[in-house]
């Protein structure tokens, strides 16, 4: 049978069987020079990849201790880690976690069905579309006043004002990735008699998916951001109060320790979505 | 189960009288006109014509995606409105899911109708079979080439078990070499399945190659179409006496030599 297999293109986790060898004759004798290749090219990578950061911390801790800058402004790295191992900020960690965390799965909760019901029934997104348009153009910061007097300085206006700012990346990538839903795929589905809420299922969900990750990435970013700003104000306790009050009483290894763990948070959730998108996204073309 | 002569001519089609006008920016555009047409159970029938002759519209409305505005369409003397599991399309793209694997694909119309995903990729797995996919069952389709892109669309297109393959330019999209092989493929799968095909194309050879007659549809609207039969055995071959005379024939339907 001809089968037009020199056309394809298996990928690593290809299944397929009949994948070609390409690269000359693989056999015992170049195993360990293979071995030797996986190796070096690891290496190779990893250099590549975070040389530059590891570069920065050497430079960063070389110019503290030798005095290049001003270790008080600027202390050394190991001074900023013993901040955050032995200092006070794990608990802030945790409140900080916790107000970002509830705020992020609230506006899931809320974006994501809204977002689908949105883009589903055209109608309703186009009589929504302005108020939504207005809502998103307002700065959450600019409303935060407005929702401390509503809310009053406790947790509730903190989490409702990080609430408010991650809602709309993820409902607006959601409507968008519903409506991009592709339409000659739906017309197949409609051939072999698929109803509406059938189409909707297997045809526009997992075709927005892509988009909503973006939404999910964008709004994780935007909760920390809106997180520390939230803690700067109004707050006694966080991560975001940690660094301004480290700073008022130049405790500057224990500032730059709460800066640090800030970033990491922002890091660890978006190689957490990240992840979650390669397993429920494997087909689509990897997006940065 | 024995097999009788009326079942054997399933997937019959009579279409009476059959008009579609379309409204484009506001003026009517007559695009199929008082067409009649017969095509027996079993049959391979091409359909050709000019751009604009209307050829695909008069799939479309076979396949039920389109509603006709005079006319009726009756399949087994029935009449038909709307899409129905009797008939499947395959379209010139592949229009494959491209988060689901190629036997997830196959499987899609068997879960449509109500199978369990156990059951329904069970079943889809003859049909992956039958287009020489087996090693491909789960490869995602962006891993595969345009012509096994087509192919798992026909095999999803099969695994409902219709009566009639309405294909428009199935094989428009792909390279003249993979077009050659996939044109043999298609014959051999028309033969084992016994399904009545109809295939809009605009490749003159392909009509001739795969089909039983050729329907020449004309330009003017409402014009009478020709009709070629082409009695030719199978395997056919693009370059013997009998095909060429047809080839010839064909081309000279359109003014051309």
């Amino acid at each position: 049978m001809a089968l037009d297999i020199e056309q394809s293109y298996p990928l690593n986790n290809s299944p397929s069987k009949t994948g070609r060898l390409t690269s000359g004759q693989a056999g015992p004798a170049s195993s360990t020079g293979a071995l030797g290749r996986l190796v070096r090219g690891g290496v190779e990578g990893a250099v590549v990849r975070y040389g530059s950061i590891i570069a920065l911390a050497i430079l960063w801790q070389v110019s503290a201790t030798a005095g290049w800058v001003n270790p008080a402004v600027i202390p050394p790295l190991d001074r900023i880690f013993d901040a955050v191992v032995n200092g006070p900020l794990w608990r802030d960690v945790t409140i900080s976690l916790q107000r970002a965390g509830i705020a992020f799965a609230a506006a899931v909760a809320l974006g994501i069905p809204l977002g689908l019901f949105m883009g589903e029934i055209r109608i309703v997104e186009r009589a929504l579309d302005p108020i939504l348009q207005l809502l998103r153009q307002t700065s959450a910061l600019a409303l935060y006043p407005v929702f401390i007097l509503l809310l009053g300085l406790g947790e509730t206006s903190k989490v409702f004002v990080i609430f408010w700012a991650t809602l709309f990346p993820i409902l607006l990538a959601t409507i968008g990735g519903v409506k991009q839903a592709e339409p000659k795929l739906i017309e197949m589905a409609r051939v072999y008699g698929a109803r509406r809420s059938h189409i909707f299922r297997s045809v526009v969900l997992p075709g927005a998916l892509p988009q909503i990750f973006v939404g999910l990435r964008l709004s994780a970013t935007t909760a920390l951001l809106l997180l520390i700003a939230a803690e700067m104000i109004g707050a006694n306790s966080g991560l975001g109060f940690q660094v301004m009050n480290a700073q008022y009483n130049f405790q500057i290894p224990l500032m730059f320790g709460a800066i640090l763990l800030l970033a990491a948070l922002g890091l660890a959730a978006n190689a957490i979505l990240e992840t979650l998108q390669k397993r429920l996204c494997r087909w689509a073309p990897a997006k940065p | 189960m024995t097999t009788t002569a009326s079942e054997s001519l399933r997937g019959e089609v009579t279409i009476r009288d059959l008009s579609k006008t379309f409204n484009i920016n506001g003026r009517a555009l007559n695009v199929l006109k008082g067409v009649n047409l017969h095509i027996r159970g079993g049959e391979c029938l091409a359909i050709v014509g000019a751009s604009g002759s209307g050829k695909t519209t008069l799939l479309r409305v076979l396949a039920g995606l389109e509603e006709a505005d005079e006319g009726r369409v009756l399949i087994d003397g029935e009449p038909v409105h709307g899409v129905g599991t009797e008939r499947a399309v395959i379209f010139q793209e592949p229009r494959l899911f491209p988060w689901r694997t190629v036997i997830e694909n196959v499987a899609f119309p068997l879960e449509v109708r109500g199978l369990s995903r156990d059951e329904a990729r069970r079943r889809a797995r003859r049909y992956v079979q039958l287009v020489g996919l087996g090693d491909f069952i789960e490869a995602y389709p962006a891993q595969l080439s345009g012509g096994m892109a087509q192919r798992v669309g026909i095999a999803r297109a099969l695994a409902i078990q219709p009566e009639i393959l309405l294909l428009d330019e199935p094989l428009g999209a792909l390279d003249a070499m993979t077009k050659l092989t996939m044109q043999e493929e298609l014959t051999r799968i028309w033969r084992e399945e016994k399904v009545t095909m109809v295939i809009v194309t605009h490749d003159l050879e392909e009509a001739i190659y795969l089909a039983d007659r050729v329907l020449v549809l004309p330009k003017d609207k409402g014009g009478r179409i020709r009709e070629i039969e082409v009695n030719l055995p199978r395997p056919r071959n693009r370059s013997e006496g009998g095909f060429v005379k047809l080839r010839e024939e064909l081309l000279g339907e359109f003014g051309l030599h």
